[in-house]
Parts: C-alpha cells; sequence; structure tokens
C-alpha cells in the first residue's frame, strides 16, 4: 500500500518501518479549568496524561472559600441560618434543613408535626431540582444537549413552588429554627400535587432520551468504576454509594424530619459506573415523588412553628446531626458554650468528600472520561469550598 | 464498647460519655491512632465521617482533633476526641482511610495543626504561601493577608 500523493498521514508502511517517531508517546501535564465549562464551577484539574490516558489528577480548590465556618462564629444562630443556603445552592432547601434541625437538637426543642411535613415535601421537590440540573449539565457535557431544555423545564415548576412559598428561587431560607416562619399558601397541596402529576411522565421522557441511547451508553458504562469498599474507605456517600451496591440511605438509616412515616425505597444498583449513578438518581427522583405525594395527601393541623426563646441560646454542648442531601451525607457539628453565638460550626460537605474519589475513579481511563466522572460526581462548588 | 475499651486501653481513655444520645471518648494523643483502629477493625466503624478540630486558646492544650466515626453493621455514631498542644502533631489516619487525606489537609490549613504520617501535608483551601490559620480563635473575622493579596491579586486589599 503506497502513500496517497495529497496527504501527510503515515500510511500503514510508513509505520511498519524501524522510524517509529509517531508512535512515541510522552507524558504530558494538562490543565483543566478554573474556568472551563464542564467542571461545573471553577475546579482546577491538573491531568497527568500519557497520551489520552489519565495517569494521575491532582484537584486544586479554594477558589470559592468564603470562610463560612468562621463567619458562623461571628452570627447568632438564627443569623447564620441563611449562610448555609450559600454552600450547596442547587440545594439550599436540605442545608437550611441539616442546620435546623442540629440547633433544635442542642436547644432540645422539636418542630411540630405539621413544619416536619412541610419541611419533607420542600426538601423531596429541592433533590428533585436538584437531580434535574445535575442531568441536564451531566448529560450536556457528554453531548445530548436536549435533556438539558427538558431537565430545565421542569425545574422551573420546582422554583416556583418556592418561591410562591417563600419568595425566593435559588437560596429559598425556607425553615426556621423551630419550625418554618411562612404557612403554606393558599392552594400548596393542589399545586403540588399537580406538579407531581405533571412531573412524573417527564422522567420516562428523560429515560427514552438516554437509558438506551447507543451513545449515552458507551460514554458511561464502564466509565468511573467504584467498589462499594473503595466507597466506604474513601467516605463516599448518596447516590454513589449506593450506585456501587450499598443500601445506605440516611433518611432510612436514621430518621430525621418525618421520613419514618413515608413509605418508599431506597434505590441501588451493582455496577458503580457512570451509567449505573444516572439509574440510581433518576429512579430517587421517582422516590422523592412518592414521598411528597404521601406527604401532601397528610400534612397535619397545627401550629407550624415550636415556641422557641427569642434569644436563641443553646446550652453548653455539642451535637453531630446529619441528613441525606441530594449529593450524600450532610453534617452539622455545632459546638455552644452558652452564648448566642455558636462556638464553632463544622460543615461535613459531602461534595468536598466525594470529589477526593476522582483520582480513583479517573485513573487508567481517557480524557474524555474526566468529563463524564466530574458530572456524575455531581459537585457543587459553593460547597466544596465553602 | 466502651467499657470493653476502656479494658483494652484504660489510661489512655481519659472520659467516656454522652450528650444528647451522642457517645464520645476523649483519648490521649499518642493512643489515638491505636484506638481508632481498634474502633475500625473490632468495632465496625468502617466509615471516617470527618475530622475537624476546635482552638481553645485559654486553655494548655489549645487544640481538640475530632475523628467522626459511623458504622454502617451497627448503624452508629461515635465521637473521639484528643487534645494537643500548639507544638504537637496529631496522628494521621490515612492509613485506616483514604477519606482522611484531604479532612487532614483541611484541618491544617484552617487551624496549622500538623497530623504525623499524612502523605502530603500542605494547604487545600487557601493559596499556597498564605499567612495564618484562618479558624483559630486569634484570627480576625476580617483579617487577611494583605501582603499575598497584594503581591498575588494586585490590588491594595481584599476587603
Amino acid at each position: 500500500m503506497s502513500n496517497p500523493p495529497n496527504t501527510l498521514a503515515p500510511s500503514h508502511q510508513d509505520l511498519s518501518g524501524h522510524d517509529q517517531t509517531f508512535l512515541d508517546t510522552n507524558e504530558l501535564v494538562l490543565n483543566m479549568g478554573p474556568q472551563h465549562p464542564s467542571t461545573h464551577g471553577v475546579l482546577r484539574v491538573v491531568l497527568k496524561l500519557d497520551g489520552e490516558k489519565v495517569l494521575g489528577t491532582e484537584c486544586i480548590i479554594g477558589y470559592l472559600h468564603r470562610g463560612v465556618e468562621k463567619i458562623a462564629e461571628h452570627r447568632t444562630y438564627a443569623m447564620f441560618n441563611p449562610y448555609v443556603d450559600r454552600m450547596d445552592y442547587v440545594a439550599a432547601v436540605s442545608n437550611g434543613l441539616g442546620y435546623c434541625e442540629a440547633v433544635e437538637k442542642l436547644l432540645n426543642v422539636e418542630a411540630p408535626p405539621r413544619a416536619r411535613y412541610v419541611r419533607v415535601i420542600l426538601t423531596e421537590l429541592n433533590r428533585l431540582a436538584s437531580h434535574m440540573l445535575w442531568l441536564g449539565t451531566h448529560a450536556l457535557d457528554i453531548g445530548a444537549i436536549t435533556p438539558l431544555f427538558y431537565t430545565f423545564r421542569d425545574r422551573e415548576e420546582v422554583l416556583k413552588i418556592f418561591e410562591k412559598y417563600c419568595g425566593a428561587r435559588l437560596t429559598t431560607h425556607a425553615f426556621r429554627i423551630g419550625g418554618c416562619l411562612y404557612e403554606t399558601y393558599e392552594g400548596f397541596e393542589r399545586e403540588v400535587k399537580a406538579f407531581v402529576a405533571f412531573v412524573t411522565p417527564k422522567i420516562d421522557e428523560y429515560e427514552e432520551l438516554l437509558t438506551t441511547n447507543r451513545i449515552w451508553v458507551e460514554r458511561t458504562k464502564g466509565v468511573g468504576v467504584i467498589s462499594g469498599k473503595d466507597c466506604i474507605d474513601l467516605g463516599v456517600t448518596g447516590p454513589l454509594l449506593r450506585a456501587s451496591g450499598v443500601k445506605w440511605d440516611l433518611r432510612k438509616a436514621q430518621p430525621y424530619a418525618a421520613y419514618s412515616e413515608f413509605d418508599f425505597e431506597i434505590p441501588t444498583r451493582e455496577n458503580g459506573d457512570t451509567y449505573d449513578r444516572y439509574m440510581v438518581r433518576v429512579a430517587e427522583m421517582r422516590q422523592s415523588l412518592r414521598i411528597i405525594s404521601q406527604a401532601v395527601e397528610a400534612i397535619p393541623e397545627g401550629p407550624i412553628m415550636a415556641k422557641i426563646p427569642k434569644v436563641i441560646k443553646p446550652p453548653v454542648g455539642e451535637i453531630y446531626h446529619s441528613v441525606e442531601a441530594p449529593k450524600g451525607e450532610l453534617g452539622y457539628f455545632i459546638v455552644s458554650d452558652g452564648s448566642t453565638q455558636p462556638y464553632r460550626v463544622r460543615v461535613r460537605p459531602p461534595s468536598f468528600v466525594n470529589l477526593q474519589a476522582l483520582d480513583k475513579m479517573v485513573r487508567g481511563q481517557m480524557v474524555a472520561d474526566v468529563v463524564a466522572v466530574i458530572g456524575t460526581l455531581d459537585i457543587v462548588l459553593g460547597e466544596v469550598d465553602r | 464498647m466502651v467499657a470493653r475499651l476502656k479494658q483494652h486501653y484504660g489510661q489512655a481513655i481519659r472520659e467516656a460519655s454522652s450528650y444528647l444520645g451522642q457517645n464520645y471518648l476523649i483519648v490521649d494523643r499518642s493512643e489515638g491512632l491505636n484506638l481508632l483502629q481498634e474502633l475500625r477493625d473490632r468495632e465496625q466503624f468502617d466509615y471516617l465521617v470527618d475530622v475537624t478540630a476546635l482552638h481553645y486558646p485559654q486553655r494548655e492544650q489549645q487544640f481538640e482533633v475530632v475523628w467522626i466515626l459511623y458504622s454502617f453493621p451497627r448503624n452508629e455514631r461515635i465521637r473521639v476526641k484528643a487534645l494537643i498542644s500548639e507544638n504537637e502533631n496529631a496522628p494521621s489516619v490515612t492509613t485506616l482511610w483514604s477519606a482522611a487525606n484531604w479532612l487532614e489537609r483541611e484541618v491544617f490549613d484552617m487551624f496549622g495543626i500538623l497530623f504525623e504520617g499524612h502523605p502530603d501535608m500542605r494547604r487545600i483551601l487557601l493559596p499556597e504561601g498564605w499567612k495564618g490559620h484562618p479558624l483559630r480563635k486569634d484570627y480576625g473575622i476580617i483579617q487577611q493577608d494583605q501582603e499575598w493579596v497584594q503581591a498575588n491579586l494586585g490590588i491594595e486589599s481584599g476587603q
């Protein structure tokens, strides 16, 4: 086979000769981010490559560090509440729930049943919104543009409910220490029910687009595999852990709010790859709808706010309380010295801990898979850097 | 369980107590690693939830390093604490849990506590070369490393 005259590309003949220059590879260090659309914020990853193969990664984080834990020490308990919304800003309601419940435990008060039901409804709506945003952007990273329009269209309906309930769409500050500040608005139940009826077939639509789509399957199956054992060793929680075969969800393991009163399942998968994590999250969206429709049918009557002192001064002591945020275990370790300001608030951020697994998941894979794996980790840099 | 641990480590466990239904142990710094290993291997605390610290400037041993553990088989949590003075190092548990790597780096970044045996002890959230450890109580809320800001960002002040 001789070389066609119009090309510079080497022919088979050229390559089978002694000259191997075309096949030699060098190790290459490639910088990805912090301004890169697929890093979902300001994550910087330095990749060590051998051709297309990833030999190692290093994450450089902190670009969005605002010192949230330091700020907490200089605010009263109630004043710090809106700050937690700014960590995982796509799931602000979950952040607020964890913080409010932790302070309530320190104060030894309990939110009234009505508040706990409203909290469950809003938190699950937020989980849906967070998973929708994840699905849209993750699919966009891999090259499918349609799911983004579908999921953002439907996420808008969640944000409308939030806006009507508390006036804000993203950083909602929906809960207060001791319950909820706002009563549900006129027609809240009706609108939530209508939303459930609207979005249930939409999830089938997402699945029609992706689940058996050949490009999607090729790009996600067997990519970024991590075993359940490694997940536990790395402290990885949330859908990532469940997609690796560990059936663990804080809503079931250590129920908080009113979760023990609802009937739902923990979806799990066995392979721990990007495809399985997608399947787990989609199944979780369906379970969230199941919880919402049970809760909205049975919101108890009564007060929505517990009787709490005007000045919140928890007794000396400490508490660790965690909730199942859309990303994984979100924990608050709060130490009180008996004053109006917390002595220390430590946030155990799921995104930060999960991001540590990136190196393990992409080693030996292709550069393009790094994008898929960052997407599947579902990190929010506001929470990684705090 | 605590009784059994006390039998093994009698002297090392200074205090074993519980507050609001959550158990915690205060241990000697030197026995920290052994005790955490014991908890992982014998008591099934297989998941390291968090590593963090507290600063009490008025105390002789200024720092408290806190490990929060969880056990999947037992569905139970425990906190282990060690008291550390300014010039002492904390034991690193990176050999027991890979999760400890970044968590310990964050504690070092925020408190300046060094972890003995950590493979890569450097800052994680703040930039290399930053002076001071912000979560110490003597670090002011609007305090910044102005020198670093001026040299690297080309602005007069970060405020």
